[in-house]
């Protein structure tokens, strides 16, 4: 399924955290989204994913608008995200949180369950044995019973994908899914996000991480105050005077 | 002995009131709401089961059911509104209707007002009551673990992510809070038909209280929980109650001061409850 | 008719005063104070307390009044400054000021007992003014002076001196506000004490104009300042000025048309329709829906 944005606009109060967005992200695609601090990156994810509401502008998934539709219902519809804090259930084990993820997938059997039929006990296992190859796809499966929040943070990242993977999202937006990782380990997560991707998911990747952006992505969209100021294949990005005037500020100011 | 044994009767009978009062709270606490509607839908079911075995000749099992479906029907229109909106406004708007059910069954003179109804047949026997909490335990018991037990913990969690996960957050909280207006329902009618009468001073805001209070120290994040907070608060004061008579003190406010500092103590020291204290110890042992 | 406007004039100039301070602190803290009309019941015992030990009144209400603004700092710092940093704070917060408003309700119980007090004969001096064909008592009109006074001095203090920019600034943002410099902590028990203090001044008023205080009295009014603080918009002053008198209105309107049981139906009605029609209030800014 493709993800397309029109102009879309998002202001709080005075300030325009979102200024006429409009890119669009095809099935098999890794699309990054860059651009300094505060540009709107993960605005515009909270928009796609519907924790917020455009104030102008429309969201469209394989043609059909999102826009003002509630989180869970687009979650329905085929897209998954990561956050930039990380919002595992801390509680919860590692796999625990991909079983949450599985939700969308599972059968309700609720009625089963009150009378102790064996079905849901079936149901359940599979789940968990779902959710054991998530993990270990990520590389996480030795962690699976130790509760979220006992994990390190690249552990957590890596969690918190395999959740989003769970329902087996056409839409997949991940947000700053290296964040705080080494060179081997971010580099392991490019490779499964070009391997998600090739299954035929559309993956819109925020990153900082702009080596890693230049290698993985297909196309890139570079965002400034939150106005689109740069679109293309990395080679072109990487040319934009523009771009580099926003990094080469950003790095003056840092 | 004889009157020892009916003495003890009693006090069973009452924990197991109690418990279906503080699982009924329990309901909501699991996925991370705060409802203090619960005396109101005790009431509710209360008056229902006085008045249809008081007017009616309805069976008893009938005037069970009555008593549990109504309140669990009322919860509906009332969370609809509220609960797509944030969780304080269900505190709020909970508070509001408890009030004002109290306000309906004092201002209402079918039901003889504020002097309630009384000469209710005792139906409730103690076996019955330990039923009913042996099968509520049972069912929060076979929720946990289940898709709907995990996305209900996930709620509590984090709410926003959970939606994310494409929970339907809303429903879920609604069968919640409708699933534990029935439970209070269910004991106000059980305890109507213990203790002979019903009348509205028995419902108000105290008594929502009294329930968190058993939900919370007994441990909201466990179905075994609140079972533990009524047995261990409603035998307490029991016990201490020699305590108040000698100091002077003054049996309602003792009550109500028993319950404020030990809520405060386990919400900020104990926030899971004492289900969790042996959990905790262990975490203490192993740091050391 | 023009009775009627009075009389929701006055009743409503209390709700508005005891919904201010059950705001100020929403829109600070985020939080909603459970224990706030048991401070508004303490401070009216206090003064009862100060009267009957022979002070004049005009020295037991400004007593009672600071008294309560202490018992607020008190409060925050018991049982909410250790569940700040918690995950579930609001929840936590909430049943933590109800832990202590059920406190305080039982000390009151227990020094003053269950019963109603009322204040001694010649408190306040018993004379009617005229406006028009309507008429009210002295002590209504001080009561509505008093009222207005004492929001109108919160709203100079928020809008004009440093305490009250530092409270803004907090209310936008702790973390910013942190970063600028400003002793949050401070601020926060500032806020605290000015909310207790109004809801205290609404107790004290409240408890003369009815005459008639009992541990429970907060809870009849609790119903009221949340349809207030619901209608005004949670965290917005003026609005809980505005609705406060609303409600004042409203509900003595009612209640003239359709007796006197229906008074908190009027509360539970209004908060339920703004909470079906416009969950923001008149003039609220926070953030109604969850994520």
């Amino acid at each position: 399924m493709s993800l397309r944005l029109r102009e879309v606009a998002r202001s709080f109060g005075g300030v325009k955290a979102v200024d006429g967005a409009s890119f669009e992200v095809a099935p098999g695609e890794v699309h990054g989204l860059i651009g300094p601090n505060g540009a709107g990156k993960t605005t515009l994810l909270n928009l796609i994913s519907g924790l917020l509401q455009p104030t102008s502008g429309t969201i469209e998934l394989q043609g059909r608008r999102i826009d003002k539709l509630p989180s869970n219902r687009i979650a329905a519809l085929g897209v998954s995200r990561t956050f930039q804090n990380i919002r595992l259930f801390p509680e919860l084990s590692a796999l625990g949180n991909v079983v949450v993820g599985l939700h969308l997938k599972r059968q309700g059997l609720i009625w089963q369950r009150l009378l102790a039929l064996p079905a849901p006990r079936r149901e359940a296992l599979q789940a968990e044995a779902t959710a054991r190859a998530l993990l270990a796809r990520v590389g996480m499966q030795a962690r699976e019973a130790d509760a979220a929040k006992n994990l390190s943070y690249g552990e957590q990242r890596r969690v918190e994908i395999a959740r989003a993977l769970a329902a087996d999202p056409r839409v997949l937006l991940l947000d700053e899914p290296t964040a705080g990782m080494n060179r081997p380990e971010a580099a392991a997560i490019g490779e499964l996000v070009r391997a998600v991707a090739r299954e035929g998911r559309a993956v819109l990747l925020i990153e900082h991480n702009v080596p890693l952006v230049m290698k993985l992505c297909d196309r890139i969209t570079v965002l400034n105050f939150g106005k689109v100021i740069a679109r293309g294949t990395p080679a072109e990005v990487a040319r934009d005077p523009q771009v580099i005037a926003a990094y080469l500020g950003d790095e003056e100011a840092a | 002995m004889r009157d020892l044994f009916l003495a003890y009767q009693s006090l069973f009978a009452y924990v197991g009131i109690n418990a279906l009062l503080a699982l009924s709270v329990y309901a909501t606490l699991s996925c991370g709401q705060l409802s203090l509607a619960n005396a109101g839908f005790m009431a509710i079911g209360a008056y229902t089961g006085a008045l249809l075995t008081l007017h009616t000749g309805t069976s008893w099992p009938l005037v069970l059911v009555a008593s549990a479906l109504l309140p669990a029907l009322v919860a509906v229109p009332l969370g609809l509104p509220v609960l797509r909106l944030r969780g304080v406004f269900l505190a709020i708007a909970t508070i509001g209707f408890g009030e004002v059910v109290r306000l309906f069954f004092v201002n209402w003179s079918f039901a003889n007002g504020a002097l309630g109804l009384v000469a209710i047949p005792q139906r409730a026997s103690l076996w019955l009551i330990w039923v009913c909490v042996g099968a509520a335990l049972w069912v929060f018991a076979r929720l946990r673990g289940s898709k709907t037990g995990l996305a209900l913990q996930a709620i509590r969690e984090d709410e926003t992510a959970a939606r994310s996960m494409g929970i339907d957050t809303t429903s879920h909280k609604l069968a919640m809070l409708s699933l534990g207006a029935g439970l209070a329902g269910l004991a106000g009618a059980l305890e109507a038909h213990l203790t002979f009468m019903v009348s509205p001073a028995g419902f108000g805001f105290g008594r929502v209280v009294e329930m968190l209070v058993q939900a919370v120290v007994g441990g909201a994040s466990i179905f075994f929980g609140p079972l533990l907070g009524a047995a261990f608060l409603t035998t307490l004061p029991e016990i201490l109650r020699e305590l108040s008579a000698r100091t002077g003190l003054q049996p309602g406010a003792f009550r109500q001061m028993l319950n404020g500092l030990v809520l405060l103590a386990v919400i900020l020291y104990l926030p899971n409850g004492l289900a969790s204290l042996p959990a905790r110890l262990r975490e203490r042992k192993a740091v050391k | 008719m023009g009775q009627q406007a009075l009389n929701g004039i006055f009743v409503g100039s209390i709700y508005a005063l005891f919904a201010v301070g059950y705001t100020l602190v929403f829109g600070v803290l985020d939080i909603l104070n459970l224990a706030h009309q048991a401070i508004f019941m303490l401070a009216a015992f206090l003064a009862l307390a100060l009267v009957e030990a022979h002070l004049p009144l005009f020295v037991a209400m400004p007593v009672a009044i600071v008294a309560a603004g202490l018992i607020g700092i008190v409060l925050e710092r018991v049982a909410f400054r250790p569940l700040r940093d918690r995950a579930d704070s609001n929840i936590s917060g909430l049943i933590s000021s109800l832990a202590m408003a059920t406190v305080f309700e039982a000390i009151a119980m227990q020094v003053f007992g269950p019963d109603i007090s009322r204040f001694p004969l010649g408190t306040f001096p018993d004379r009617v003014i005229r406006v028009g064909s309507a008429s009210a008592s002295l002590l209504q009109v001080v009561i509505v002076a008093i009222a207005l006074l004492l929001m109108a001095v919160l709203t100079v203090l928020l809008a004009r001196t440093q305490l009250g920019r530092q409270i803004r600034a907090v209310a936008e943002s702790p973390r910013a506000a942190r970063i600028l410099g400003v002793n949050v902590n401070r601020v926060i028990a500032a806020a605290f004490f000015l909310s207790s203090a109004l809801g205290g001044a609404a107790g004290v008023l409240f408890a003369l104009a009815f005459n008639s205080i009992s541990p429970d009295v907060g809870r009849g009014v609790e119903l009221k300042g949340l349809a207030v603080i619901i209608l005004g918009g949670m965290g917005s002053i003026p609005g809980a000025v505005v609705a406060g008198f609303a409600l004042g209105l409203l509900e003595t309107f009612t209640v003239a048309r359709f007796g006197s049981s229906f008074r908190d139906a009027v509360s539970f009605g209004v908060l339920i329709a703004v909470l079906l029609a416009r969950p923001r209030g008149l003039f609220g800014q926070a953030a109604v829906r969850e994520g």
